[in-house]
């Protein structure tokens, strides 16, 4: 490789890596914990909810609408959501439709008795950690900046790559050269480290990019693939009266046989519109279980208006989010994924030691390497 | 130079290469399917670690 050329690799593996390192670290250790959500949750709440009417006859979902709306006077409902191990309903609400996050309250439903269920404990913690993770508080802004981050993070992974061939050029695969100064023996870390963790890495900080975009992803779904069922009631706003939500999203199970209800958006709300009870449906294959189909139904009428696929960017987005959390592959995954995890911390790590205690140039570290294309016969003559 | 350069860089990349490509079987194998899918996913993503562990133990000098 040519000295001009490992000049100009080398400093935007600097830059992008110097600009995005502290937050990067910063996710790569929020991250951490997020892996075990849901083994977290579970440990911090030993199961001793027990349905009040266990096998009884469950509430249809107006009841439970209408017991949540009672929880929480003067509120909207905004989703319903419902979980596949017990018998419960969750219904988040808030003062308008497109209230932000938030504002909005989460309540869970004994579906056999309409009880409140009590939250789980614990949960404000790991609440902190993810909104951290997410925005850094910040909101869509602070979501949309991580993005950023991630971008810069591509770019230093594919520098990184492109700068191993010539710090590798006369080193077998996987050297540790730990009987040499600090300063090497952290060089060729970085260098393993970063190279057996690059797919992984570029896969988790993709789909990190990707799961930032979420809100244009689907303002962009909602203006194109679902302007025609929006446009007859351009200007109403969210309508007064509401057919029955049971009804509907009786109809939408009808309309899409063989797929699992995940969960109910309501009018005006960001998934859905202003004129629809949005019930969305998962496939019930692994393959097809993190991808999600709506059935619009009318909110005036409960009558179906269309089942609407998701556009492949936002098919994208649904895929984005098992492959950054490793949640798809059982605990051994998530381990492994924790482990992985670790030797990212591990490359950033050295990388800022490597900007620390840099003395030579880059190229005449290069050059040491036998990394620079001087001449014939230059590898001969290089150390 | 000693070998020509598209020879070199199989040398430098070819281990590292096939780390990666076995990393994305193992990425994509359990979004495919469970049980012996989310089998291949652990072997896979096993790799990367076990190539350093590797490294640290045989290549350290």
């Amino acid at each position: 490789m040519k000295a001009r050329t490992i000049r100009i690799w080398s400093a935007i593996h600097k830059w992008t890596s110097l600009i995005s390192t502290l937050f990067m670290l910063m996710l790569c250790v929020t991250g951490l914990p997020l892996i075990f959500h849901d083994e977290i949750d579970d440990a911090l709440n030993p199961d001793s909810w027990a349905a009040a009417n266990p096998g009884g006859p469950l509430l249809d979902l107006d009841q439970i609408l209408e017991r949540a709306l009672a929880n929480r006077p003067g509120e909207v409902p905004l989703y319903m959501s419902f979980d596949i191990e017990r018998p419960v309903i969750n219904v988040t609400t808030g003062p308008t439709p497109d209230a932000p996050g938030s504002a909005m309250h989460f309540a869970s439903f004994d579906a056999t008795s309409g009880n409140l269920v009590p939250p789980k404990t614990g949960g404000a913690f790991m609440e902190v950690i993810l909104q951290l993770h997410t925005d850094m508080f910040l909101g869509l802004p602070g979501m949309l900046f991580l993005g950023a981050m991630g971008v810069l993070l591509i770019a230093a992974v594919v520098s990184g790559v492109v700068l191993y061939a010539p710090f590798m050029r006369k080193l077998e695969f996987g050297t540790v050269r730990s009987s040499r100064s600090s300063r090497v023996k952290w060089l060729d870390y970085h260098n393993l480290l970063g190279v057996v963790t690059v797919a992984w890495l570029s896969v988790v900080g993709l789909t990190g990019v990707i799961n930032t975009l979420e809100a244009p992803i689907i303002d962009a779904w909602k203006y194109n693939a679902l302007a025609d069922l929006t446009a007859p009631y351009e200007g109403q706003g969210v309508p007064d009266e509401m057919a029955s939500l049971d009804a509907a999203v009786a109809r939408a199970q009808a309309a899409a046989p063989g797929m699992q209800l995940q969960f109910v958006a309501f009018p005006g709300g960001t998934f859905s519109t202003d004129h629809h009870y949005a019930v969305f449906f998962h496939g019930d294959t692994p393959l097809t279980e993190h991808l999600i189909t709506p059935a619009l139904m009318n909110a005036e009428t409960g009558a179906l208006d269309g089942i609407r696929p998701m556009p492949w960017y936002a098919k994208a987005l649904s895929l984005s989010r098992p492959l950054h959390f490793g949640d798809y592959g059982g605990l051994p995954l998530k381990i492994l994924w924790a482990m992985l995890d670790i030797l990212t911390i591990i490359v950033l790590g050295s990388g800022v030691y490597l900007w620390l205690t840099r003395k030579r140039s880059v190229t005449a570290e290069a050059r040491r390497a036998g990394g620079i294309d001087v001449g014939p016969g230059a590898t001969a003559v290089a150390e | 130079m000693g070998h020509p350069t598209a020879t070199r860089l199989k040398r430098i990349f070819a281990v590292p290469l096939l780390i990666a490509a076995v990393s994305l079987v193992g990425l994509v194998a359990a979004l495919m399917g469970n049980g012996v899918f989310d089998v291949l996913s652990w072997l896979a993503l096993a790799v990367p670690l076990a190539a350093t562990v590797w490294a640290m133990k045989v290549r350290r000098r």
